[in-house]
């Protein structure tokens, strides 16, 4: 039985647990995405259009259609993290990864996008890199996380 | 009840009703832009924002009255908040309005008018899009489009199929099928009912009106022109008369003013429908073959099977529309007639549907060379253009009647435009067929009307039969979903994909609403009962078509002109 099968047979078969199939299915990949081909599995088995599906997928920033690299860097761009200086925070994201928004580094290990609020502006600026979120960064702290996740890859 | 103010006016209004319903009621506007009658509320254009005595912006759309509520309307906090959204839609807009198919007839146009914007203070964030025409039957236009989701939920909830949807969040919005295919590698019907609730054109018919124009002003070409039932009862309120307003000989006068050599009627070729079919009904039901047998006039109920029930298309009547006998006809029977080289004749439909052009585009729809038998279909909305283009004064137009062989017709044919229509044309033939002896009663009342299933029985050579009728898609689903299962009760089921039928079409003019479906369906069933034949079996003309040309109903020629098959899809 295929990964997807699997995680389709843990709920019961209600639309409503749709997101809740995408997050299990992304988290089991290795890539962090979600394909065309799954899409259309996940339509045929809830009973609804792929559109559907799609349209949930792609609202979500958890959630992605397109291929990421192994580490997904999630810089929080909300109003509290802007405040305290989620721009110097992207560009040394973007300095230490050597790509831009939305784009996956050459060796496949880092994809930067931005976010939404994560729910930690207590702790703002905000970076969330896979599932672990950092919190109170400046641009030098942030530098080196990357390289921990750099060296540890 | 409770009582607030509306703009200083006290009002009593009925508990649970909206601000926008209560002040409509006392003939005070709000304007709306994602509100559509009939469609859930979203409130997602926040247009309709009124101030209430709390000192909130609330959406009257979607806010119930309160006792105590003094609602503005007008206030200027109020129409400022409306300038800004409305500016933050035209910032993201291709406001090019004199290039644009919905010029004049555009909600947003019309709000921008209204709230006096005379410029964007935001400037403009507009990137050409690419424009989805890859198909015969609609246009999307991703360039116009505002975001509403009346579309998505009429092709979701209505339709029940749900091709387009939002896609992405905030400002990178977009309503789109799936990873932004085309229309036509989707599970799309083409019925349109998106085309017809949108408030811009986003969604439009894919207009063919200068196609239409040069062959009327080729002189080699015999150009003729067919109109379906439900257009007689909706053109005049595309030309700006009340809803339901019969316009049968206006129409046909004005389309002799725009050039075409004979104007017939579609209404002719629905009788043959009912003959054709209902000789296909009695003989199924006689050899207990592929029953429920299912109505195939709808070119959107047609896609829908090939697409989604595959299995159950031999349960189809193999009858072609009404459009299409009439284009086979045309090009053989009547061009033989008249001793016109097929090839100079050219046939024009005039049709209440955007999926009668796909129909049309059909290759099996082509019985001489490869030609189409039906080279042009235009929808209500297209021919309203034309008269428009041509500067005729429709309302000021003498009443002309339609052409003959093509024009005698029946009130049978007349119903065909709404729900239910051609159930109760049929039962009319095939139970004085069967059973030999007039009907008491003409009027089949049960299967008509806006319920989403209808049902009847009749008995037929002493045995009692049970039919049915659905419209809209959804509703169709669950009568397919019986008969998949083995468990349809029913010998015979009459489906059209939009609501109301016809006359409710993915080509009629803009803004209609159920409430105006109910006016279009009263207007039909008032032709019918007007007519001098009502019952299909009695018109004359096809008696005479059957002698001279066709033989016998399901003979050799009806077979090869008359008949079709279907195809399974994706």
């Amino acid at each position: 039985m295929s990964v997807l099968q699997n995680i389709l047979k843990q709920n019961p078969k209600s639309e409503d647990y749709l997101i809740e199939t995408l997050l299990s299915l992304q988290d089991a990949k290795d890539e962090p995405c979600i394909s065309e081909e799954e899409i259309a599995d996940i339509a045929e088995y809830y009973g609804i259009s792929p559109t559907r599906v799609s349209s949930v997928a792609s609202f979500y920033t958890l959630l992605s259609l397109r291929p990421r690299g192994k580490h997904v860097v999630q810089v929080c761009r909300d109003v509290p993290c802007y405040l305290n200086g989620s721009e110097n925070i992207l560009e040394a994201v973007k300095e230490a990864l050597g790509c831009d928004i939305g784009e996956t580094t050459a060796d496949g290990l880092f994809t930067l996008e931005e976010t939404s609020c994560l729910g930690n502006c207590d702790g703002s600026p905000s970076v969330r890199i896979g599932k672990k979120t950092y919190e109170n960064l400046d641009s030098q702290k942030v530098k080196e996380i990357i390289s921990g996740y750099r060296e540890a890859k | 009840m409770v009582e607030l103010k509306i703009n200083n006016q006290t009002v009593q209004a009925e508990e649970g009703k909206t601000i926008l319903e209560v002040a409509r009621e006392n003939n005070i506007d709000i304007p709306t832009l994602c509100h559509y009658p009939d469609l859930h509320i979203h409130s997602e254009c926040r247009v309709c924002v009124v101030e209430d005595n709390w000192g909130n912006l609330v959406t009257a759309c979607s806010t119930t009255v309160r006792d105590g509520m003094e609602v503005k309307t007008n206030a200027p906090r109020v129409l400022e908040s409306r300038r800004v959204v409305t500016e933050l839609m035209l910032a993201n807009h291709d406001t090019n309005c004199t290039m644009c198919e919905k010029n004049l007839q555009c909600e947003l146009q019309r709000l921008a008018s209204n709230l006096g914007i005379q410029e964007n203070r935001f400037g403009s964030v507009w990137e050409k899009k690419e424009i989805d025409d890859h198909n015969p039957s609609v246009v999307r236009n991703p360039n116009r489009c505002v975001k509403c989701g009346r579309c998505i939920e009429v092709c979701k909830e209505v339709q029940g199929i749900n091709v387009i949807d939002y896609m992405n969040r905030s400002h990178e919005t977009s309503v789109e099928p799936t990873y932004g295919r085309y229309l036509s590698f989707e599970d799309c019907t083409f019925c349109g009912q998106c085309s017809s609730v949108c408030p811009v054109a986003a969604i439009t018919e894919k207009d063919e009106t200068d196609k239409v124009w040069e062959v009327l002003h080729d002189e080699k070409k015999h150009v003729i022109v067919q109109v379906a039932p439900a257009v007689r009862v909706s053109l005049g309120e595309e030309m700006g008369q009340e809803p339901g307003s019969i316009v049968t000989e206006q129409m046909v006068a004005a389309l002799k003013k725009l050039g075409f050599d004979r104007v017939f009627d579609t209404d002719f070729t629905a009788d043959l429908t009912i003959i054709e079919e209902g000789h296909e009904l009695i003989e199924r039901v006689k050899e207990g073959n592929a029953l429920p047998m299912m109505t195939s006039c709808c070119p959107g109920w047609i896609s829908y099977v090939e697409q989604n029930y595959p299995d159950l298309i031999d349960n189809l009547s193999t009858c072609k529309s009404p459009q299409q006998m009439f284009g086979a006809l045309a090009k053989t029977y009547y061009a033989e007639k008249e001793g016109i080289n097929p090839e100079d004749l050219f046939v024009v439909s005039m049709m209440p549907c955007t999926a009668k052009k796909f129909e049309a585009a059909r290759e099996e729809m082509s019985v001489i060379g490869d030609d189409p038998d039906v080279d042009v279909v235009l929808t209500t909305r297209e021919l309203g253009r034309m008269i428009r283009q041509m500067g005729i004064e429709f309302d000021r137009l003498d009443k002309t009647p339609f052409d003959n062989p093509f024009g005698i017709t029946t009130g049978a044919a007349a119903i065909f435009g709404a729900t239910g229509g051609v159930m109760e044309a049929a039962l009319r033939t095939v139970s004085e067929v069967v059973n030999e002896k007039p009907l008491e009663k003409l009027d089949f009342e049960t299967v008509r009307g806006m319920n989403g299933i209808k049902e009847a029985e009749i008995e037929l050579g002493g045995n009692k039969v049970k039919v049915a009728v659905a419209h809209t898609l959804s509703q169709a689903r669950k009568v397919a979903e019986d008969v998949r299962k083995g468990k349809s009760e029913y010998a015979f089921i009459e489906v059209m994909a939009c609501p109301g039928g016809c006359i409710g079409g993915g080509g009629q003019p803009y803004g209609t609403t159920n409430a105006t479906r109910e006016e279009r369906i009263r207007s039909t069933y008032q032709v019918d009962s007007e007519m001098e034949f009502r019952k299909s079996h009695e018109n004359p003309a096809i008696d005479q078509l059957y002698k001279e040309y066709l033989e016998k109903p399901l003979g050799h020629r009806s077979h090869k002109l008359l008949h079709t098959h279907y195809i399974k899809r994706n």
